[in-house]
């Protein structure tokens, strides 16, 4: 078994395998896909729902038909692949090269070296730990995707009487799921005054079967100490905070957290990988590198996507950049200019672009701080207009994605500023 | 009858109020535009829908199921019960039919993914 590879990519769901396709297509042999789980496919596996592949396919896939076109794909290829292996530290060597600690049974523990790594590990959910809701830990309490898991693949009974705190895509798609399985959905609370997840979600999940959607409320206590027993759902303020007096109890066996995804970002960290505090995934350049040469960062783990297909759609680019950088070495990058964030706008990715580098389009991708209607995203370098494209609504929820082309950024000497234009009414 | 549902086409979400007379839509208002007046109209005379589930297998693993074809709405509970019914021998290919005509929908359940016996 060979120790030396030219592209190493971490992780084997949607985001590692459409990079290795795009690496491969973009003419690079030597690549080998690490993945922990024992299949490739990753989260998707878990996501039988429909919705997955309409800008891809142009079809409505569900999760594991998606991973399973793109596994039989990176197979028909003959990219190599390793199941069932943990990948422990990456580390940038002196020589340029990237040293990547594995773990699994076939290997043993032994260190593999890459010329590039495509950093592809995806997001995890965030834990009750971090919700800082008062209570005992009784049995009974899941995020969704871990109650997903144990519906979809175990084939597991999770409970009886649900309420789900968040609303994010998949608490909604779990209060169908649940429902579907036989057991009562009592309600889903949402702190915010919004939805963070899709309309269709909401009207196909929820109002299909009845289950109301609780906006501007919490879950302020959790009752049981062996199992739990139930919740007290309270209404919040501008603020966020509980009211009270307003204060209901919902006998429950199961509480699904759905409240949000963090990037799995410690590798990437111990790498010396920089990483972005509004993303939770890297800072990266227009080609999707970091900051640490050679190394590069798609899909879920780079920031969280609403939608597989733009995984997919960035992690092609990023595997044939890292190709790229494997056949030229370090690019001739020349002017660096900053991409910053104005009105209305949370975060960019890419966070600087190279004007020496580019293709022939580059992307920038942002999510915008709240609901705005009737306004226009403009781009501007200095005094620059370079974009002003109108929208009826821009919400949250939604990636937004706005390809330039070359000759809109050649010959910039300014930082380029991402905003969001109120017009008045 | 007065109807009221919400555009699930984009973001916008708009409150649509649909007038119904002898089960067809005569006038959509609230949408913003046509694809809204589209959407009423089939959400409220034959609302359909892909189902999604799992087949127990007799391994004992769950195979993800779909219905080939959307169903209608009111046949969802019926569809799922057929299918946790029954039982499918692995190996299964994805694409492959795992039952017929479920529920009488006319429509097929189909596999959703590949699994083998291991």
């Amino acid at each position: 078994m060979k120790n030396e590879y030219n592209i190493i990519i971490i992780g084997g769901g949607p985001a590692g395998m459409a990079a290795a396709i795009g690496a491969k297509e973009a003419g690079e042999e030597d690549i080998l896909i690490l993945e922990r789980d024992g299949v490739l496919g990753g989260i998707l596996n878990q996501c039988i729902h429909n919705g997955f592949g309409l800008h891809t396919f142009n079809e409505e896939l569900t999760g594991p038909e998606y991973a399973e076109r793109y596994a039989d794909k990176v197979k028909a290829m003959g990219i190599p692949y390793e199941l069932d292996t943990m990948v422990l530290d990456v580390t940038a060597l002196s020589d340029g090269k990237k040293a990547v600690s594995v773990i699994s049974s076939k290997r043993g523990a032994v260190t593999l070296t890459a010329k590039a790594v495509i950093l592809a590990m995806g997001c995890r959910e965030r834990p009750r730990g971090a919700l800082n809701i008062p209570g005992f830990r009784p049995q009974g309490v899941y995020t969704a995707g871990t109650a997903q898991k144990l519906v979809n693949l175990e084939g597991a009974k999770v409970g009886k009487e649900v309420v789900i705190l968040g609303s994010g895509d998949i608490g909604l798609i779990m209060a169908r799921r649940m429902t579907l399985e036989g057991a009562h959905v009592a309600a889903v609370a949402e702190l915010m005054p919004y939805s963070s997840g899709l309309k269709r979600n909401i009207v196909q999940c929820l109002d299909d079967y009845g289950i109301p959607l609780l906006l501007s409320h919490t879950v302020v206590d959790i009752k049981g100490k062996e199992k739990l027993e139930g919740v007290y759902i309270a209404r919040v303020d501008e603020k966020n905070q509980p009211i009270e007096g307003t204060e209901e109890y919902y006998p429950c066996d199961t509480l699904l957290l759905s409240c949000g995804l963090i990037p799995e970002n410690e590798l990437s960290s111990g790498a010396g990988v920089s990483i972005d505090p509004r993303t939770n995934g890297a800072y990266v350049n227009e080609s999707l590198e970091t900051n640490v040469e050679g190394v590069f960062s798609c899909g879920n783990v780079l920031h969280v996507h609403d939608l597989v297909d733009f995984v997919s759609e960035e992690s092609t680019r990023a595997g044939a950049n890292a190709a790229r950088y494997v056949r030229e070495g370090k690019a001739a990058k020349g002017r660096e200019v900053s991409v910053t964030v104005g009105n209305g706008v949370r975060y960019t990715v890419p966070s600087r672009i190279s004007l020496g580098a580019l293709d022939d389009m580059t992307h920038i991708r942002f999510r915008v701080t709240g609901v705005f209607k009737n306004v226009s995203i403009v781009i501007k370098s200095g005094e620059n207009e370079i974009l002003r494209r109108k929208s009826r609504i821009l919400v949250p929820s939604e990636m937004l994605d706005i390809i330039l082309k070359r000759e809109k950024l050649e010959g910039l000497s300014e930082d380029i500023n991402v905003f969001i234009e109120e017009v008045q009414q | 009858m007065t109807k009221e549902l919400i555009c699930i086409n984009c973001p916008m979400g708009c409150a649509l109020t649909a007038e119904v007379e002898n089960g067809e839509v005569i006038s959509v208002s609230g949408n913003t535009c046509p694809r809204g007046e589209t959407y009423a109209k089939t959400e409220l005379t034959a609302p359909v829908r892909v189902v999604t589930t799992t087949i127990i297998s007799d391994t004992g693993k769950p195979v993800p199921v779909k219905t080939k074809a959307p169903i209608p709405k009111d046949k969802i509970f019926e569809v799922v019960s057929e299918i946790k019914a029954h039982t499918v021998i692995l190996p299964v290919g994805m694409g492959d039919t795992v039952l017929e005509n479920a529920a009488d929908t006319g429509v097929d359940i189909i596999s959703a993914r590949s699994v083998s016996v291991e």
